[in-house]
């Protein structure tokens, strides 16, 4: 980091003491400043990240109301009622199916957008910012578009599909409608948005790469599969990382699906997030309860995000053991 | 000399960088603080949606040029709402006045001591009794002045009850509909065999207008709630609406402030519905265009209210005489008629209601029905002032998503949803 000393020439002994005071303080440099540099963004992360989360796990020990503040400690008996809830199952399996029905189609979309936008086509720029253009759209404008599109009744999709004579989907009603109307509107927002990073990352693979294989004979879908795919791995890897943390935290959809927020009569469509929000501020009130929730959906996020970059790895890494690698020796 | 200097750069750099995020946090502890000398005080009003006040400050204060009104408004009630709770929890940063909505009471009764007792020997009698009861704690603290109610009447469409040839007038239509919730049924069953159209909008709503009128519906009076399986009362309500509802087809099955039940209005969607005072604009809005709403001047067993807001003065003020005496001033009968003609929010003060103002008041859009006095008669008619208790909207709710989920989404049968909203009972944890 730091220059290296210039070359004084013979230095009378005062100079010396001079020279070694300020060679430590160039050592100093070396080791402290960094830190220092670094130290705002851990102070801020203290102060709104870690400690906000260690505060949330002594609430969640505690009988803690809205307005009434902390109450006596409880232990773990807000995480046990939390469980024995058939609630939480039901917000767990809502979180999970919108996720899958979320990131999923959005990532494989997304590639494949990439991909096309990747190609040689007239107005580029065009092409590029259009896609970003739903991300642009606030999340609950988007809610209240769709809200008209998915009406059950008077709603656009229903009247289509009963003009070409399929019976009208009760988007309200039926769990599993319900989450890909809501699906629907994360994928509006964010596909756009992972096609922006993965086209970053793929104008970084070298081109000698496509050279090397378009010369070996590969098709082009055997070029993306063998080629453009290896490459992108640690791309992958962040945009699905950053998905699932994303997709298990949705709020602003389904707490704007409908009128009540609550995630529907049955709570067909309640996500974790709703939930710990019902808790805390809906009729229980119960800040211990909604924080139990909090750490028991960060743990679930840990897990999840693990297994993600576990099973990305393995597929990645299988994926240019078997084409991309060779084509990198050849080429370089 | 170069090498030097570098590092002293660096650790200034750093540790003023450090020093700033210390400063960010702490500066904003200091917040400016209204109190001055000379008689001279600030006021912040904290309302929600319309109250109708804007042209009401400027003449206070120009009556009382030592006061200075900030006026801070939300767009919805829920933040208001989340607003007053999330600051009443700590401690600091409420309005002088803030305005609540009375589904908030019972609630913040719990906490009346955050409050300025508000009774006042001279403005006894100036509210309808049950307006007044609504906001007085068990031991007499009068938390709030009272400004709007939504005393509730009937709407209905008269050019569908021509067509299923029902008479159209008001005062017979009254008739027709009857004095109890029997009648009002029966009066829709020989609606619907001359005509396909539902006869009301939705289950959901008439349970609301039934429970309102029961005086401990969830809780006893001393706050002790009523175990949901035990609670014949409301599982009676609860069938006798549903079979109306969906077992004779009355409801056109929609659920309130959808974008189906907002659209129904334009085709036609239901021919009769509950209407608190308030809501003869929502369905002028929605129902743009589209004529033959009128209001019939009855309620099915007696009265029912429907909403209305009060102020109040929470004790974190600092002017809490100085708000008190705009609190007042705002709810005196002068003032809520002029908040009435700017905003249409229906006056609950006694002498208000018998004003002539009021009296000569029609609507044009229903056929002009003279509303002023139909909704003081109706406000008249509310004999009982329900309980809500700490827990009342907790288990109303409960109680709405069962009629919901076998009216609207239809996932359940009467049987199996009750059984649902007593596992839901029991999830709160009450007993």
């Amino acid at each position: 980091m730091s220059a290296p000393a210039p070359p004084a020439p013979r230095p009378t002994p005062v100079r010396v003491d001079e020279r070694a005071f300020s060679h430590r303080l160039a050592r100093l440099d070396m080791r402290v400043s960094p830190y220092l540099f670094v130290a705002p963004f851990f102070l801020l992360f203290i102060l709104v990240g870690l400690f906000p989360m260690a505060y949330t796990a002594v609430v969640s020990l505690h009988e803690w109301h809205l307005i009434g503040g902390q109450g006596e400690f409880v232990g773990l008996q807000n995480f046990a009622d939390v469980l024995g809830q058939p609630r939480f199952l039901t917000a767990v399996r809502n979180t999970f199916s919108i996720f899958l029905l979320s990131s999923v189609p959005q990532i494989v979309a997304a590639i494949a957008i990439a991909a096309v936008l990747d190609q040689n086509i007239r107005a580029k720029t065009f092409w590029r910012m259009g896609v970003l253009l739903p991300y642009v759209v606030a999340p609950v404008a988007v809610s209240l578009i769709f809200s008209k599109i998915f009406a059950d009744q008077s709603g656009l999709v229903n009247a289509l599909l009963e003009a070409v004579g399929v019976s009208p989907v009760r988007w309200h009603a039926d769990p599993l409608a319900s989450h890909v109307a809501i699906a629907t509107m994360v994928n509006f927002r964010w596909t756009g948005y992972n096609t922006l990073i993965f086209l970053a990352a793929m104008q970084a693979v070298p081109r000698d790469l496509y050279e090397a294989a378009i010369v070996d004979g590969a098709s082009r879908l055997r070029t993306f599969f063998s080629v453009t795919v290896p490459m992108l791995r640690p791309t992958i890897i962040f945009v699905i990382i950053v998905s699932t943390i994303g997709g298990l935290q949705i709020f602003d959809e389904p707490r704007l699906f409908d009128q009540n927020g609550q995630g529907g009569a049955d709570r067909q469509w309640m996500t974790l997030t709703m939930y710990l929000y019902e808790l805390g501020w809906g009729p229980q009130k119960s800040f211990g309860r909604a924080s139990a929730v909090a750490w028991l959906l960060f743990l679930i996020i840990v897990v999840v995000g693990l297994v993600n970059f576990v099973l990305t790895r393995r597929i990645a890494t299988s994926g240019s053991a078997a084409g991309g690698r060779p084509h990198r020796r050849r080429a370089r | 000399m170069r090498t030097s200097t570098r590092p002293r750069l660096a650790v200034a750099a750093g540790t003023a960088a450090v020093a700033l995020v210390a400063a960010g946090c702490s500066s904003s502890s200091t917040a400016a603080s209204d109190e001055s000398g000379d008689g001279e005080v600030t006021l912040t009003v904290a309302t929600f949606n319309e109250f109708g006040y804007e042209e009401l400050f400027d003449q206070y204060m120009e009556e009382n040029p030592n006061v200075t009104i900030v006026h801070r408004k939300a767009a919805t009630s829920n933040e208001a709402r989340d607003n007053l709770t999330t600051r009443l929890a700590a401690g600091s940063g409420l309005a002088d006045i803030e305005a609540v909505e009375v589904d908030w009471l019972p609630e913040l009764m719990q906490y009346s001591d955050q409050f300025v007792d508000l009774s006042d020997p001279e403005l006894e009698g100036r509210w309808l009794d049950w307006k007044a009861a609504q906001a007085t704690t068990p031991d007499g603290q009068l938390i709030g002045y009272g400004t709007d109610i939504g005393p509730e009447a009937i709407c209905y469409r008269s050019d569908l009850f021509e067509a299923a040839g029902l008479p159209t007038d008001r005062a017979e239509v009254a008739d027709l509909l009857g004095t109890s919730w029997e009648d009002y049924f029966a009066a829709g069953e020989q609606f619907s065999a001359q005509s396909e159209v539902p006869w009301f909008d939705s289950a959901q709503a008439i349970y609301q207008g039934m429970i309102n009128q029961v005086e401990n519906a969830y809780e006893e009076s001393d706050g002790t709630p009523i175990p949901l399986a035990d609670n014949t009362e409301v599982q009676d309500l609860y069938e006798q609406v549903l079979a109306a509802g969906v077992d004779d087809g009355l409801s056109a099955r929609l659920a309130q402030w959808s974008e189906d039940w907002t659209n129904a209005f334009q085709n036609d969607g239901f021919a009769t519905m509950l209407c608190p005072a308030w809501m003869l604009g929502v369905i002028e809005g929605n129902a743009a265009g589209v004529e033959g709403w009128d209001v019939a001047n009855t309620f099915p067993n007696g009265g029912g209210n429907w909403g209305g807001s009060f102020l109040t003065v929470p004790t974190q003020s600092e002017n809490p005489e100085a708000a008190q005496a705009l609190a007042a001033w705002l709810t005196a009968p002068e003032q809520q008629l002029v908040a009435f003609q700017s905003k249409g929010t229906f006056p609950s003060q006694v002498e208000a209601l018998d004003s002539e103002e009021l009296a000569g008041l029609s609507n044009a859009f229903f056929n002009d029905a003279p509303t002023g006095e139909i909704f003081a008669d109706r406000a008249a008619a509310v004999e009982v002032a329900p309980f809500k208790g700490p827990n009342y909207f907790a288990i109303h709710q409960i109680v709405s998503d069962a009629i919901t989920r076998v009216e609207v989404s239809q996932t359940d049968d009467a049987a199996s949803s009750w059984t649902k909203a007593e596992q839901a009972y029991d999830e709160l944890g009450l007993s």
